[in-house]
Order: structure tokens, then sequence, then C-alpha cells
């Protein structure tokens, strides 16, 4: 059992959770994520190590609300337990030796990412970060990010907050002015990702995206998690989760995401039913 | 009295109602039973079934008391060289190993050891015996070692070195024991209460279980040796599965056999909603393979509701890898077998990326190949599509590379297998040693269990040695 020891509301549908798990936070690299189980039954669920604190033995994780699983941890409190917690998985990101680096998230990427930038900035590397929401109600982190970044910009779809319009178009402009950028790094929405990607492919700038295909196991033992890089078959989880974005087949991605939607959306709405049941019982 | 030509038959559930559950299908000997079979073994001086078992399990001992209906005393007697009878008793192929050498299986058919096997753990169990029979080990231990992995290699090792005085630690990663036994056969095939039992036993050995540990990732076996362990035992099994290597193969409604099953199995999707992780089975599935993992999952997909369910395998029913028994009951069921039929591409709808269907060839078997079975060969022009849901590769799997990535000093083979000393475990790091499929490649319980032993063995000389016991 892993306790939780604090609990954030990020956004209304962004949350953050401090874990136990000694052997992880002693263990966790940037870019390597856990897979936790709620309860007996439950699924596991990926999740990325957003932080971790070697003395105090946590590890910080945040995450989105979308279905029957992060509906249900949204739920948990500060002095519950998860039933199990496994990691830390995948490999570390390999910034092999970039100087000037774009760190790029959008959604709930915003957390993904903050380790990377981290590192980068502790290892002494020029960093940029953009982040972006579709409004400012999603954003979150923006202090904690600009601490570590040495330039920040920050973008909302409809303009309620910093500049209207994508993170792409920020970087864009960016690597029209900057000929020294010698990666970026993109966390976000698949389809930030590949839009990411597709317009870094013009400037012929080294790209990391971290996916975050299906899995079940997350160490190697199923192919749940497989994508395509560079006409190849890999598993996300343990050749992973980051990959060169210019190699990867994100159209297949996205239909391999899409694989249980129906049932996922079944068991998220029986989920809520019973929860409204449990709270008109006075549970 | 002669002795009767057959094997006394063990009941099963009928076809058309096992279809309907995930009960186990066999129902094992009742007690008249086990004792007509039991009458049936020549207690031979010198008994050749004993040279097919790979642990030796001193055979016409234990069936001499089943005879005597000392089914306790029968169950020691195992014990002393086997200690999950219960699971080896349903899944062994005995039909290779112990029963192909017994004496009576010359002029008829063989004595049914492993029903036997089977019929005198139960009688254990069932009788509460397990509790009784653990042993009261000393309290002072001769040194810490640590067991990665709880499948049948790693729970043999654990349970030898606990019975020789040792303090010892099974990391496993996954939230469950038991390896392939929990994840990959299926509930109707070995009961996981069972597995909980063996599992338990080797608590009350005092053995600890750790889940959630992935030696390597969470703690390396360097970090191990650091905090004063003794040995270390790598009992990782062959997680990797191998994929169709045809056009088509990641499309949604292509799983592995170790997904679906895992699915199925660890996270009993069948329960789904009530349970969290979904499965998508359809009206039509093919899996590709034909040994057991590729039965397991045909069965399984009968189980959750598919109307048609084929095997799809490029050489006869002759070469099919998966024990004969239960090719039968899978052919009883319902499954077809399509037979010299190879895979050439999966077909799927370009907008969802979901399966539709498999185009397939026609095989015809030629030479012999370095396996020793005939190697099939395409015949042109032979190509036909099958209409389908799912797609369930079989085709086998190959040692979990995680632990070799994170020790290079530990010498790995051509197929990514650990390099090991067959004889003692020993890999070409002292003080490491593996066995089970890690070691050898997919294989069996038994073969898993019998490497766990011999390197209990070999790791009890070693730690005595260094530390000049003896
Ligand atoms: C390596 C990795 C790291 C991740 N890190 C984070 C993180 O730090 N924070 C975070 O909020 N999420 C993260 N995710 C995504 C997270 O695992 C999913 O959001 C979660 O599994 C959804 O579970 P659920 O039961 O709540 O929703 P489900 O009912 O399973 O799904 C609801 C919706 O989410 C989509 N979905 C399902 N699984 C995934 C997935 N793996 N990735 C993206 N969408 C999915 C479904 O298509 C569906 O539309 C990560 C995923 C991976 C693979
Ligand atoms: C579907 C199926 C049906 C089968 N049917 C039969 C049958 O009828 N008869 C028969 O004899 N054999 C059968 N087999 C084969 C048999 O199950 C295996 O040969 C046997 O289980 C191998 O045992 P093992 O202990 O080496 O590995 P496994 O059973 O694979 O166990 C390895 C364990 O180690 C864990 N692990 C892996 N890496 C790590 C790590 N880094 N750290 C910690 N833990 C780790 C895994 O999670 C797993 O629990 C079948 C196999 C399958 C897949
Ligand atoms: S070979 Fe057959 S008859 Fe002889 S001891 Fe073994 S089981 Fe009994
Ligand atoms: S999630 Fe199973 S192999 Fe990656």
């Amino acid at each position: 059992m892993f306790k939780i020891i604090k609990r954030e509301d990020v956004s209304d549908t962004v949350k953050l959770i401090e874990v136990e798990a000694p052997l992880i936070a002693s263990s966790a690299k940037s870019g390597q994520f856990v897979v936790l189980r709620l309860k007996e039954g439950g699924e596991r669920v990926p999740l990325t190590i957003a932080d971790k604190d070697k003395k105090k033995g946590t590890v910080t994780i945040v995450f989105q609300v979308v279905g029957k699983s992060t509906i249900e941890l949204a739920s948990f409190k500060v002095g519950d337990s998860i039933k199990d917690l496994l990691g830390p998985l995948g490999k570390a990101t390999d910034f092999a030796g970039a100087k000037n680096i774009v760190c790029v998230a959008g959604g709930v990427g915003i957390a993904e990412i903050y380790p990377e930038v981290k590192e980068l900035h502790e290892e002494g590397k020029i960093v940029t970060t953009i982040i972006g929401a579709r409004n400012k109600a999603l954003l979150f982190f923006e202090e904690e990010l600009k601490a570590v970044s040495d330039a920040m910009h920050v973008t909302t779809d409809d303009g309620s907050y910093g500049r209207k319009g994508f993170v792409s178009d920020v970087l864009k402009e960016l690597l029209e002015k900057d000929k020294t950028i010698d990666l970026v790094v993109a966390v976000g929405p698949v389809i930030m990702m590949k839009v990411v990607s597709d317009l870094t492919k013009n400037y012929n700038v080294r790209t990391i995206v971290s996916l975050n295909p299906i899995m079940l196991d997350a160490t190697g033992m199923c192919g749940a998690c497989r994508v395509t890089v560079g006409g190849k078959t890999l598993f996300g989880c343990v050749d992973g989760p980051s990959f060169d974005g210019h190699q990867v087949d994100f159209g297949e991605l996205i239909k391999r995401l899409n694989q249980f939607k129906d049932e996922e959306k079944n068991s998220a709405e029986i989920y809520k039913l019973k929860c409204r049941e449990c709270r008109e019982n006075g549970h | 009295m002669a002795i009767n030509p057959k094997k006394t038959d063990m009941e099963k559930q009928t076809p058309e109602k096992r279809v309907k559950n995930f009960d186990e299908v066999a129902l094992g000997y009742k007690e008249a039973e086990a004792l007509t079979e039991a009458a049936r073994c020549l207690q031979c001086k010198k008994p050749l079934c004993v040279d097919g078992c790979p642990v030796s399990i001193n055979i016409p001992a234990f069936i001499k008391l089943v005879a005597e209906k000392k089914y306790n005393e029968a169950a020691k007697k195992i014990k002393e060289t086997n200690s999950l009878p219960a699971v080896c008793g349903r899944v062994c192929p005995q039909e290779e190993q112990c029963e192909i050498k017994c004496i009576v299986g010359k002029k008829n058919e063989p004595v049914g050891i492993g029903r036997l096997e089977r019929f005198v753990a139960d009688a254990e169990r069932e009788s509460g015996n397990i509790e009784k029979n653990v042993v009261k080990l000393p309290e002072k231990k001769i040194a810490k070692v640590v067991i990665a992995g709880s499948g049948p290699a790693g729970l043999t090792c654990a349970g030898d070195l606990a019975m020789l005085g040792y303090d010892v630690t099974i990391y496993e990663s996954l939230h469950a024991t038991g390896g392939v036994l929990r994840y990959g056969i299926p509930q109707f095939r070995l009961p996981k209460e069972i597995l909980d039992i063996e599992v338990d036993y080797l608590r009350k050995l005092g053995v600890k279980i750790i889940v959630n540990v992935l030696i390597g990732k969470t703690i390396t076996i360097p970090e191990l040796f650091k905090q004063g362990y003794a040995a270390v035992f790598v009992g990782a099994g062959a997680g990797l599965p191998s994929f169709l290597g045809v056009p088509g193969e990641n499309l949604s409604g292509v799983y592995s056999a170790n997904e679906y099953l895992t699915r199925i199995n660890l996270m009993q999707a069948y329960k789904f909603p009530e349970t969290d992780t979904p499965v998508r089975i359809g009206n039509k599935v093919a899996v590709v393979g034909a040994g057991n993992v590729a039965m397991d999952a045909a069965r399984c997909s009968l189980r959750l509701g598919a109307k048609e369910v084929y095997i799809v395998y490029r050489r006869s029913e002759e070469e099919m890898p998966a024990r004969k028994e239960e090719i039968e009951n899978a052919v009883e069921e319902g499954v077809k077998l399509h037979i010299l039929t190879a895979p050439v591409e999966v077909l799927g709808d370009e907008k969802t990326g979901r399966v539709k269907g498999m185009k397939v060839i026609k095989c015809k078997l030629g030479e012999p190949d370095a396996s020793g079975r005939r190697r099939p060969v395409i015949i042109p022009g032979s190509e036909y599509v099958m209409e389908l849901d799912t797609v369930v590769s079989a085709i086998g799997q190959s040692p979990n590379p995680l632990i070799p990535q994170s020790m290079p000093e530990l010498k790995i083979g051509k197929w990514g297998n650990i390099v090991t000393d067959e004889t003692t475990g020993e890999t070409s790091v002292p003080g490491v040693y593996a066995g089970g499929d890690i070691a050898t490649g997919a294989a069996t319980v038994i073969a898993a269990m019998g490497a766990g032993k011999r390197a209990a063995k070999s790791m009890d000389a070693y730690i005595k040695a260094k530390l000049k016991i003896n």
C-alpha cells in the first residue's frame, strides 16, 4: 500500500498527489513513469513521475481526470492508500548533449515536462519553456516552470491569458529567430506533439516527444503499448516513452488510443452513476 | 487379474456447459477412481517413468501410498522433489515425460500418473493437511537471498532455500504472484485458488514476497548485493511477445497472446465492467499458433462469447506443440483448426484502424527444418481472406530483456536468454543464478521448477563456501 501524503486541486480537471514510495523516489529519472492500481479489480494506469523527493521518499503525480480510474483517483484523500504502485518505468529521456532547448507542453503535459525542464536547468542548459491550454482556468505550474526556465511563454487558445493561439505559433517564431536551438521537447496531447514534430522537421531540429499509448503491464510483457517509430514496431513502455518525434507514426497512435473507447465510456458512466447513488445514500 | 488396458477416465464438464463458464474443465479423480488407477501400476523395480520426470518424483512409491489410501503420505513423498504437485498434476505434459516411458504403455495405455498426482495434491489440500505439513524452521538464518520473479522457477527456488535455512525475499514486478501460472494459464485449466494456497505455503515457511518491484528498474542486482544479499536467483521468465511480422500487425484488435490472456486472467476482464480492464473479443477470432498458449487464447475467446474461433497454424495437426489433451478439449468446445495456413496480412478499416479480416495463404509440408519438424512451404496463388474481428498472435515469447539490460556484465545468448550452467544455474556473474524460461526460452512449468531446484542447491553451496560454513 502506498500512502497519499498530499493532495491538491491544480485546476478543475487536474489534480496532484504526493505518494510515499521510497524505492521509486530513490531511482526515478526525468521522463520515467509509474503504473498504479487503485484497488483490487482496478486497472493498471500509467502516470508520469512529475517530481520526486529522495529524502522524504515520495513521488508526485499530476493527473487529468478523464475516465473511470482518474475520476476515482481524484476522490482519494490525504491518508488514503493506493494498492499498487510500480516504477520507475521506461527509459529516462536522453537529451544527448543538447545546449539550447525549447520545452513545449500542453494540457497535463505541463506537469509531465516539469522534471525534464528542471533537469536541463540544473545541468546549466539554456531552456525556453512554452506552455499552453484551452483557457486560463486549465493552466497551472507557471511559477514552478518559470523558476527553472531561462524564458517562459504562455498561450491560451481563447486568449483568456498570455498570448492567444497555440504553443506551436510561439515555437515557430523562436525557431525563425534563434538558429542555435538544437532540441525541442514536446509533451502533451498527441495532436499537439504531431503538430510540433511536423513544424520542427522543416527546421531540421531534433525533437523528442513523450508518447502515451495504452498500457497494461508496462514492463515489456504484452505489447499493448506498441508504436511504430521509423517503420519499426517498438514498445512504448520499455523502449520509450520518449521517442524521436520525426519518426513516430502519430496516425496509428491515435487509432490505437481509441481501441477501447466505448468500453471506457461505459465504465466511467457506470462509476459516475454509482457515485451519485452512494452520495445520495449519504456515504 | 489382467490389467485394464485403458486409463481410468477422469470426469470433465461437458463441452456445452464449460464454454459458458471459467470453472475447471477436468474435475479430477474420485477416491474409487484413483484406487482403480493406482492398481494399474506394476511397481517396477527399475521404474522407467521416473527417468522421464524432470524432477525425478519417486512415482511408484507415491502410487503405492495411494493404493494403501495413505494420501497425506503420498503427498509428502511427491513433495520431496516437487513442491507444486497440484499445479503439475494439471498442466505438466505427462504424455511426453513420465507416462510416455511407463512400461504399461508399451502394450496398453500408460498409468495415469498425472491424474494420480493431481488427486494426491487435491486430497492433501482438501483435508487441510498442507498447513499441518509446514515444517518449523530455525529462527536464525544462514544468509539473505533474493529471488527475482515469482513464476514456478522462482517459487521453487524460494521454497528450497527457505527449507535450507535462508532468509528469502521474492521480488515480483506484477501486482500478483505466480508468473504465467497467474497471468497466462486460464482459470478453467488451473484455478487460481490452488496457486494462492501454494504461495501461502511459502509465506508460512517464512518467505517474504514483495510485489510491485521490477528488478533492474526499481532496484538493481548490484544494489541488492550492496544491501547485503548473498546471492540472487533470476526467474524472470520469457515475457517478450513476438508479433506476426506481417502488414497490419498494429491494427486495433490485434493482440499478443500475453496481452489477451493478461487482460482476461490477471486483470479479470471477463468481469468487466465490474473490474476496470476491458478486452474486446467480437464475434470472430483467429488465434495464430498452435501451442498451449494458442489453445488457451482460443478457449478463452469462446468463453467470452465469440461465435467463431479459429486456430491458424502453418503446419499440420501432428506438429502442433500444444498438449494433445488441450487440443482435443479445444476442438470439443468448437474451436476450428485452419491448419497448413499462414497469415499474409491483417486487414483493417482505414478510418478506425480496427481489424476486419486476415489474408492467409495455404501451405504444404516440405523437408524437416532445424527443429526436426517438416517445414511449411506456401502454395502460390492460394490466398484467401478470413473475416475477423480479433487476431491473437500466439507464436512465441522470448526472454525478458530488462534484467540483462540493467546489468551488462550478465552474459546473454543468441535468443536474449541469460547464459547459465545447466546443472548449477550459475551465470557469468558470481552470486547471480538464473533458471526457467529466462534461461531456456519458453518451455514448461516443470522444467522451470527443476531449474529453480538445481539453482537453490548450488546457491547453498556457493554461500556456504563463501561464509566458510560446512
Ligand atoms: C507513459 C505514460 C505517462 C502518462 N502520464 C500521465 C500523467 O502524468 N498525467 C495524466 O493525466 N495522464 C498521463 N497519462 C495518461 C493516463 O494514463 C490516462 O489518462 C489514464 O490511463 C486514463 O485512465 P481512465 O480510466 O481515467 O480513463 P479511460 O477510461 O481509460 O480513458 C478515458 C479517455 O482517455 C483516453 N486514454 C486512455 N488511456 C490513455 C492513455 N494511456 N493516454 C492518453 N489517453 C488515454 C481514452 O481514449 C479515453 O478517451 C500517461 C500515459 C502514459 C502511457
Ligand atoms: C498461456 C500459457 C500456457 C502454458 N501452458 C503450459 C502447460 O500447460 N504446461 C506447461 O508445462 N507449461 C505451460 N506453459 C509454459 C510455462 O508456463 C512456463 O514455461 C513457465 O511458467 C516458466 O516459468 P518461469 O518461472 O521461468 O517464468 P514465468 O512463469 O514467466 O514467471 C516469471 C515471473 O517473473 C516476473 N518478472 C519478470 N521480470 C521481472 C523483474 N525484472 N523483476 C521482478 N519480477 C520479474 C514476471 O512478472 C513473472 O511473474 C504455458 C505458458 C503460457 C504463456
Ligand atoms: S513405469 Fe509405469 S508401471 Fe512402472 S512404476 Fe512407473 S508408473 Fe508404475
Ligand atoms: S504495456 Fe505491456 S509491453 Fe508495454
